[in-house]
């Protein structure tokens, strides 16, 4: 089975390009400069370079011994994108993405963000190249991930809280995509995860897709065999994009996307789309969405900001639809346990959203038996959750 | 195929050398029972085609003020089968002609042909869809070229000039032109190339070009009134609206109508 996108955009039936007309230009000059620099030697050579000595590629792959001896399950490899500079696999796609703004001869960049982390990831990039870049972020994650905001503007970006909706993710992205409606002509949109109108969740996954090329090498290297399961967290789906893709065509290899539960599916207040949801458009694409009786939007809870979004990539919808990958969902306090578990027992502190993926892959335990490798993606570090577990969990960390 | 409402209405206005005037409003805002007088108010007042916002939580191509607009009106409890009672009040009382503007996830929700169906059926005799431009889903575009309705396409100063004829291709009733890049909102200037954007336009295409976002005041209207066949005014009325109730918003399309009507 392929998952390549047709070129009409779709992944199956999901996808496609459901924008205002003032976009569809821009679209199409995105999907032109892509296709282009995907077949240009100097355009890879280029990120390539910016990978390695920047970024810090290739990223390593870790055994988690005493996870497993946790677990009772494994073995388990975690690959480190939490090592990537800026602490999460984000920057994979800045990076690409800003390359192919100053291919279109854009000045300016927009991005969205949730936990910050593509808001960092973006404005790191734009640093570098000496671009101007404006980041959209829902007023409840500002309070959030008050150390994000204060790292993007060190950085040189401009944060804007959004205060409509449900001022979280979903409605950083709507403001976002109204402002490339308006300054369509000098600015260019990086969207941080496989989502959007195509060509983004396609070319967001070919920029993440070097996650699973690296991770499939050194799993050959390193443990002589391919994993039996692939697990990566699931928001908008970029991390599990990324590490899923190598594997796709290997049917022997499971993978696994893990949703956050919130405070449970059956609660109403929770993120986990592919689980609980049904198809829908937003934000440009066809894909599974969370929404009401009357085809509203319906908000999204989850204790890590990168989570709370009420859509996914379309590709993962297909993914499900197709029975490729399965999805499960993990709850806030499963994902706050696996936060502490894996600080305590390897020394690495998780991303919130990472750390619902170590929550699954702690539920394993003798069901999994001697099935093999498991591989997780460590999508992110979780220095810029520390405040905010301390919040929920009532401790008052004194201001530094 | 007989005439459509829409169509008929541009006529007649085409006929008497005056441009259509296209106020928008918000099902709902601000309150539920406000649309019912109303839509009523706006046809008495000099509206030529109406166009009936049904709210959706996400409007990314709506301006501060429609946004707000659609907040309210969600809260106020308005649901798609809500509107349509409004719309079938309407329609027993008024024979103006009445466009369903709107996102495509309520749509696509409740069934392209079921909506398009229920919303003929009611006395609606358009429908707009912001985020579902021409040739994006040959499937939905086909059930609205189908259904009993006028799809009503919007064309954008970005639209390259190969796809005006695809765009154009696919609507009924009348095009929308888009004033500039941007959202929806109420603007203090018009952009001066305009003019010469929609003469090429309505050479191009063989439907009434009206033109829409950032039309503000009575002097902006009678400008555009000038060069187009219609004059879409939105976010100025909703915010009249707020603050003058229906009366207020009622007035302020009379006097939109009296200076496109000095206009020749």
């Amino acid at each position: 089975m392929s998952t390549t996108a047709a070129p009409s955009g779709r992944f199956g039936p999901f996808g496609g390009r459901y924008v205002p007309e003032t976009l569809m230009a821009a679209l199409d000059e995105l999907e032109a400069a892509w296709a282009h620099a995907r077949d240009d030697a100097d355009f890879h050579e280029e990120l390539g370079a910016l990978l390695r000595d920047y970024v810090g590629r290739p990223t390593p792959l870790y055994r988690a011994r005493r996870l497993e001896a946790a677990v009772g399950a494994g073995p388990i490899y975690l690959k480190r994108e939490d090592l990537n500079h800026t602490g999460a696999h984000k920057i994979n796609n800045t990076m690409g993405q800003v390359l192919l703004a100053r291919r279109m001869g854009k000045g300016r960049i927009i991005a969205e963000t949730g936990a910050g982390q593509h808001g960092v990831a973006t404005a790191t990039a734009c640093a570098l190249f000496d671009l101007d870049c404006v980041v959209y972020m829902g007023a409840e994650d500002v309070q959030r991930q008050a150390l994000n905001v204060y790292r993007m503007e060190l950085l040189g970006a401009e944060v804007r809280p959004v205060s409509s909706g449900t001022r979280t993710l979903k409605d950083a992205t709507n403001e976002a995509i109204r402002d490339w409606v308006t300054n369509v002509g000098d600015t260019h949109y990086i969207i941080g995860s496989v989502v959007g109108p195509d060509p983004f969740p396609r070319m967001v996954r070919d920029f993440q897709a070097i996650i699973g090329r690296e991770a499939r090498a050194q799993m050959l290297e390193t443990a002589g065999r391919l994993p039996a399961t692939v697990v990566a967290c699931v928001g908008g789906g970029s991390n599990a994009m990324g590490i899923f893709h190598a594997f796709v065509d290997d049917a022997d290899v499971e993978l696994v996307g893990v949703e956050a539960a919130g405070e449970g599916v059956d609660s109403g207040r929770h993120s986990a789309t592919l689980s609980a949801g049904s198809p829908g458009v937003l934000h440009g694409a066809l894909s599974y969405l969370l929404q009401d009786d009357d085809g509203q939007v319906a908000p999204a809870h989850s204790v890590s900001a990168g989570l709370d979004y009420p859509g996914v990539g379309p590709e993962h919808s297909w993914l499900k639809d197709s029975h490729r990958a399965r999805y499960v969902s993990v709850t806030d306090d499963e994902a706050l346990a696996a936060f502490h578990a894996l600080s305590r027992l390897e020394g690495i502190i998780p991303a919130l959203e990472t750390a619902h993926a170590i929550a699954h892959v702690s539920t394993l335990g003798a069901s999994h038996g001697d099935r093999g490798p498991i591989l997780v993606c460590l999508s992110g570090r979780g220095d810029k959750d520390v405040a905010h577990v301390a919040r929920v969990e009532g401790r008052d960390l004194p201001r530094g | 195929m007989t005439a459509s409402r829409i169509t008929r209405r541009f006529s007649e206005r085409a006929a008497e050398g005056r441009a259509a005037l296209v106020p928008y409003v918000t099902a709902g805002f601000p309150e539920l029972d406000t649309t019912g007088p109303l839509l009523e108010a706006l046809a008495d007042a000099g509206a030529d085609v109406i166009e009936l916002g049904v709210p959706f939580s996400d409007p990314l191509a709506d301006g501060p003020t429609i946004q707000a607009s659609s907040f309210r009106a969600l809260e106020n409890g308005v649901t798609v089968a809500r509107v349509l009672e409004m719309v079938r009040a309407f329609r027993a009382a008024r024979d103006t002609p009445l466009v369903l503007f709107t996102y495509l996830n309520p749509v696509y929700h409740y069934g392209m042909e079921a909506f398009c169906r229920d919303a003929a059926e009611a006395g609606a005799d358009g429908i707009l869809l912001t985020d579902l431009p021409a040739g994006s889903d040959p499937e939905l575009e086909g059930a609205l070229a189908r259904a009993g309705l006028d799809p009503i396409r919007l064309l954008a100063p970005t639209t390259p000039d190969a796809r005006i004829g695809l765009v154009a291709q696919g609507g009924r009733g009348f095009l929308y032109y888009i004033s500039r890049t941007g959202v929806t909102g109420a603007r203090a200037e018009l952009r001066t190339e305009l003019a010469d954007e929609v003469d090429r336009l309505r050479a191009r295409v063989g439907l009434p070009v009206a033109v829409g976002f950032g039309i503000s005041t009575p002097d902006q209207a009678r400008a555009v009134a000038e060069v187009a066949d219609g004059v879409v005014v939105g976010s100025a009325l909703v915010q009249r609206l707020e603050a003058g109730g229906v009366e207020g918003a009622a007035a302020f399309v009379a006097a939109l109508r009296g200076a496109m009507d000095g206009a020749d």
